[in-house]
């Protein structure tokens, strides 16, 4: 008797685990899939919405990191644009810091192969016009011949002279002197 | 204009009424014909000793105000112009003894003594007659110690002719007097800055008529004279590097000449007919000397020298050429057998010796050498031998040109601030500025003698 007891005890266990079994498995159903239309379009729309926010919050990281990578760039062309080389008086040769500076230059050309640089030969104006002009012509074409040797292509590098024509300093002292002896770069 | 002029000889006085007719072409036939009698100037040394001479007011053969005006005007005309020339000491007015106007014409009207006492060694008479518009000058040159007729001319034009027929006939008397035609018909092409730019400008052999020829919107340097006075060349920016122009004076004509990568600069046109022109390109990398026909091909490069070599000047006959080179080091003056090809250096004294100009006589190169930051003006014979320095404690003295007769230098200074256009003797004396204008000038060319 004891054993049939047990057994009925067992059968309603099951039968009541069966049925909260049953019940547990419709309750969430009902509760996060509701059924009509409307709260489902509801639903669409709101995941929708949140994709949409993400996808906009990586397109403004992209266009951040796009806009830090172009002001990079373009503090890179105002430096390269900014470089003047020195020479000593009646010299085309170049210094060991002229060199230095170069190499940075070249690098840059080598990062933007699209663009055509024009060298810029300068002088004081001590010495005489016309000759001047020849050492301008000069100085840009030891600048243009270490470019290229540095790997930049010749046909990317154009000079021009303007002799004691610009001076970047209208003084007459050593100070403005040194500053007017340059080459300096200019893009096409 | 028409100028027509007729040769005074002692007893040519009916000429006069013919002068209009005759037409200039005789004027080179009779003048130049008369032998040099008489060294007044010394050709080797024109400037040892200078001449006394007196230049009275001309006398007035028409006796209208105008007339007399013209007389004073021409007189004034004539001495500056003789003074130029830095010949002539010219008598001061106030010794004559004669009254103005009223010492003579003609050899039997001249009280000689009256000149002879006050020194002057040559005497120019002068005649003024106007009929309506028609001016009719003539002018004498006479010795007074030996009392005789040097030279005699007489010229028709209109009064606005005056300054032009005045300095014919200093020309010609300055031919009598050395055998080269003088200065008087000739001009000076320079630089001048205006602003930031600069422009060509010309003006007469003594800073008259100044005339501007480019617009002043770009860089324009190295302005040359062809030989036949007609044309420049020189360089401009004006597409935005230096090339080669050639512009036709008159008319404002400008062409491209030559416009290689790199430099195109230091035009110079080859004598004796200007059919080539030498130039300093950089297209092969290298600055060197070409000569180019008239299209602006390259006929043949001149020099083969690494470095710079720039700024020809051929000597009168177009055999050889000056330049500037930096092959030894520092910018010396070479000068070449266009032949042979062989270079020579001719400079040794200083480091900085540039801008040649071969004289017209083919003897010596004018040139500027710089020490110690200042710059001055020699000249050397074409040999090598003969240094000698013509300017000396007056700031920067640049850019020498020679005057077509080799008599006189123009050059710049300076010496009074800014860069101004300066003239002097072959020997460096009377220094003077001719050009008062704003700003620095620059690279003057003294023109060929214009044909009239």
């Amino acid at each position: 008797m004891k054993k049939s007891m047990s057994f009925g005890l067992l059968l309603v266990m099951m039968v009541g685990l069966m049925f909260f079994v049953s019940c547990a498995k419709k309750a969430p159903e009902s509760d996060e899939f509701p059924m009509d239309a409307a709260t489902e379009e509801q639903a669409e729309t709101e995941m929708e919405r949140q994709r949409r926010i993400a996808e906009e919050e990586i397109e403004e990281y992209r266009t951040k990191q796009e806009l830090e990578t172009e002001a990079m760039k373009e503090e890179e062309k105002a430096a390269f644009l900014d470089t003047k080389v020195y020479f000593a008086f009646d010299n085309s040769s170049l210094s060991a810091e002229a060199r230095e500076t170069l190499l940075k230059q070249a690098q840059w050309l080598k990062e933007n192969t699209d663009r055509t640089v024009i060298v810029e030969g300068h002088c004081d104006n001590r010495g005489t016009e016309e000759y001047n002009l020849a050492l301008g012509s000069r100085r840009a074409q030891s600048v243009k011949d270490f470019l290229v040797n540095s790997g930049v292509e010749t046909s990317r590098i154009v000079t021009i002279s303007y002799g004691e024509e610009r001076p970047s300093v209208r003084e007459n002292n050593e100070d403005a002197w040194a500053k007017n002896r340059r080459a300096e770069f200019r893009l096409r | 204009m028409k100028i027509s002029s007729f040769p005074i000889v002692n007893a040519c006085m009916k000429a006069a009424s013919l002068c209009l007719l005759v037409v200039f072409l005789l004027v080179g036939a009779l003048v130049g014909k008369s032998p040099a009698a008489y060294d007044y100037i010394n050709i080797s040394d024109p400037f040892q000793k200078k001449i006394p001479i007196a230049v009275p007011v001309p006398a007035s053969l028409s006796t209208d105000q105008e007339t007399a005006r013209i007389a004073v005007e021409a007189a004034e005309i004539l001495g500056r112009s003789l003074d130029f020339t830095g010949y002539f000491t010219m008598i001061d007015k106030r010794a004559f003894l004669d009254a103005p106007g009223k010492q003579g014409i003609t050899g039997s009207e001249i009280n000689f003594k009256n000149w002879r006492d006050i020194g002057s060694e040559l005497l120019v008479t002068g005649g003024v007659r106007l009929e309506g518009r028609v001016l009719q000058m003539e002018f004498r040159l006479f010795d007074p110690f030996r009392q005789e007729l040097l030279f005699g001319k007489r010229y028709t034009g209109e009064v606005s002719d005056l300054r032009k027929m005045v300095l014919r006939f200093c020309d010609e008397m300055i031919q009598r007097l050395t055998g080269d035609f003088g200065v008087f018909n000739t001009k000076i092409v320079f630089v001048s800055e205006t602003d930031k730019n600069k422009a060509l400008y010309v003006c007469d052999f003594d800073g008259g008529n100044l005339r501007k020829l480019t617009d002043g919107n770009q860089i324009v340097l190295s302005p040359s004279w062809s030989p036949d006075g007609r044309r420049l060349a020189y360089t401009s920016y004006k597409n935005d590097k230096p090339d080669i122009y050639i512009r036709t004076v008159n008319t404002g004509d400008e062409k491209l000449l030559a416009d290689y990568e790199g430099l195109n600069i230091t035009p110079a046109w080859m004598p004796p007919d200007g059919s080539r022109i030498a130039a300093t390109l950089s297209f092969e990398g290298d600055e060197e000397i070409y000569l180019l026909t008239d299209s602006g091909k390259v006929d043949k490069r001149l020099t083969r020298s690494w470095g710079v070599d720039v700024s020809p000047a051929f000597s009168p006959d177009g055999k050889k050429m000056a330049f500037v080179s930096g092959r030894a080091g520092s910018p010396q003056i070479y000068v070449m057998d266009l032949a042979t090809g062989r270079a020579s250096r001719l400079t040794f004294e200083g480091r900085y010796n540039t801008q040649p100009d071969w004289s017209p006589k083919g003897d010596r190169i004018a040139y500027s050498g710089m020490s110690d930051g200042s710059s001055d003006i020699f000249v050397i014979n074409a040999d090598g031998s003969g240094l000698r320095r013509l300017t000396m404690d007056s700031g920067r003295n640049e850019s020498p040109g020679w005057s077509p007769d080799g008599n006189m230098i123009v050059f710049t200074s300076n010496r009074k601030g800014a860069a101004d256009i300066y003239v002097m003797t072959s020997s460096g004396a009377d220094q003077r500025r001719i050009v008062d204008m704003a700003g620095n000038q620059s690279l003057p060319d003294w023109s060929p003698v214009m044909k009239p």
